[in-house]
């Protein structure tokens, strides 16, 4: 084994983690937007919308990612292109790649997950706390946007880190849609030296170091976060 | 009501509530002036903290009308059998008038104390923070708390925290306070320090509508008590009348049994 050679490939896999950490955020930020409605119609309704978020968090945490980022990347895909309007939109670049299909589908599988987790968490904060923002006169978008929201949030902290350190290992399913990711990366590195092992224990020790940040980060937040009740 | 002194600040009539079938209210009224101190008292169940609930809406009672400060609140009635107020923005600004006291204390465990204090203020009334945390270090002096202004609610005793919950309700500067049980959560030896705070309240005048087991706490602050059975009226007057000579012998019985 000689890992000298991964030197040359320096840029390749610098560009590798960089779309890691890209795709990583975005789904997390776009997925943590969604999650927090999908959560909420589930405690609040009406009805019909509740239905349709419990439906969609069913259909997310009841298949494989692989499966819905193939659903989408070869039905979206092949839909796509027989469609004028989008073909000549300004968007045409991006719905181009594989890596507008793996942020879409790692978002909504985000979502899916913490949807269904931040339901749990806006049922479980007390529903005293919201009655006395609601005897002081707070509308509920305040009551939302003040009480309801961060005690949720403070609530699902302690796993969010976790969700995230599994969201950053299952991206190197994005390498199946030709996104060059870190896994992406070091398949393409193994093709031309042919040698197998320099290219995944590097990345395999990149993630763990990921993975350690990922820790760092959310136990910093945490310490930031006054004790609960 | 003999004891009154001002206008009417709370206006209640013929408030029916029911809990799909149990009806817990079956036609109270009441009328608070300013500067009124108006105990509730009666076994549990009777509906006592239904009745301050439905005051300022934190439930929809079945039947009846109410006026806070001479405003009449509009209500229609819902899918569910219960009046709901056809105005949001009416039932908010009421509900500004209204400070709210809960047994179980309800501070938010998200803020510090003075954070709790102003976060109404702030962000309903639209003080201006600095104007709000001024005021608020005050009311904190006010209940002894300013030292553990920065402290969370977690960290705070119960007599602590129901301080810091009627400081919070105090800093809306309402009308009327309202007080729901406010130290049947609380150990018996931090009760004391939660009633001196509301006696004070009391003595400077304020209107008050309170819910309390504590009897002798009643007898000696209130300007008016109604005594509640099964969700009507039984006995109310003056306390001396309600605790000395009741004219109904279940109210004397109740009454009897603390001295």
């Amino acid at each position: 084994m000689d890992f000298s050679v991964l030197i040359d490939f320096l840029p390749l896999i610098l560009k590798g983690l960089y779309y890691t950490i890209l795709l990583l955020v975005l789904s997390l930020v776009f997925g943590m937007i969604l999650a927090i409605p999908i959560g909420l119609v589930q405690v609040t309704g009406p009805r019909p919308l509740a239905w349709l978020a419990t439906a969609f968090c069913t259909v997310i945490r009841g298949t494989p990612l692989l499966i819905q980022l193939y659903i989408l990347y070869y039905g979206l895909g092949s839909l796509f292109p027989q469609m004028p309007w989008i073909r000549e939109s300004f968007m045409w670049p991006v719905l181009r790649e594989g890596f507008f299909y793996a942020v879409l589908a790692f978002t909504l599988s985000f979502a899916g997950y913490e949807g269904a987790i931040m339901k749990g968490a806006f049922a479980s904060v007390p529903k005293g706390e919201l009655e006395a923002a609601r005897a002081f006169g707070m509308s509920p978008f305040t009551v939302l946007r003040r009480i309801w929201l961060p005690r949720a949030i403070r609530i699902v902290l302690p796993t969010l880190g976790g969700e995230t350190i599994l969201q950053l290992k299952a991206t190197p399913i994005a390498a199946l849609v030709t996104v060059v990711e870190l896994y992406g990366a070091a398949g393409q590195i193994y093709r031309s030296t042919l040698d197998f092992f320099p290219p995944m224990i590097m990345v395999a020790v990149i993630y763990i170091l990921l993975t350690f940040i990922i820790t760092r980060l959310f136990n910093m937040v945490e310490r930031q976060v006054p004790q609960r009740r | 009501m003999g004891s009154s002194n001002g206008q009417p600040a709370v206006v209640v009539e013929g408030l029916h509530k029911s809990f799909g079938d149990l009806e817990v209210l079956k036609g109270v009224s009441l009328t608070a002036h300013e500067g009124d101190v108006v105990s509730m008292i009666g076994a549990s169940g009777s509906g006592k903290s239904t009745f301050l609930r439905c005051i300022n809406f934190l439930e929809m009672p079945t039947q009846g009308r109410i006026q806070v400060t001479g405003e009449e609140i509009s209500l229609k009635t819902g899918h569910d059998g219960n009046l709901h107020p056809t105005d949001r923005r009416q039932l908010e600004r009421i509900r500004t008038r209204l400070g709210m006291v809960f047994q179980s204390f309800n501070l938010w465990p998200h803020l510090n104390v003075l954070e709790n204090v102003i976060e109404a203020p702030v962000h309903v009334l639209k003080v201006p923070k600095a104007e709000a945390i001024e005021r608020a270090e005050a009311l904190l002096q006010k209940v002894g708390l300013y030292e553990k202004r920065n402290q969370y609610p977690a960290f705070l005793s119960g007599g602590q925290q129901q301080r810091a919950a009627i400081a919070r309700a105090l800093a809306m500067n309402p009308k009327v306070m309202l007080f729901d049980e406010p130290t049947s959560a609380l150990d018996p030896e931090l009760v004391g320090e939660v009633l001196k705070v509301i006696r004070d309240l009391a003595l400077e005048g304020r209107t008050m509508i309170l819910v309390t087991h504590e009897m002798k706490f009643a007898r000696d602050v209130s300007s008016h008590v109604i005594y509640l059975h099964k969700g009507l009226i039984e006995e109310e007057g003056p306390p001396s009348q309600v605790f000395g000579s009741p004219k109904s012998d279940r109210c004397r019985q109740f009454v009897s049994g603390i001295h």
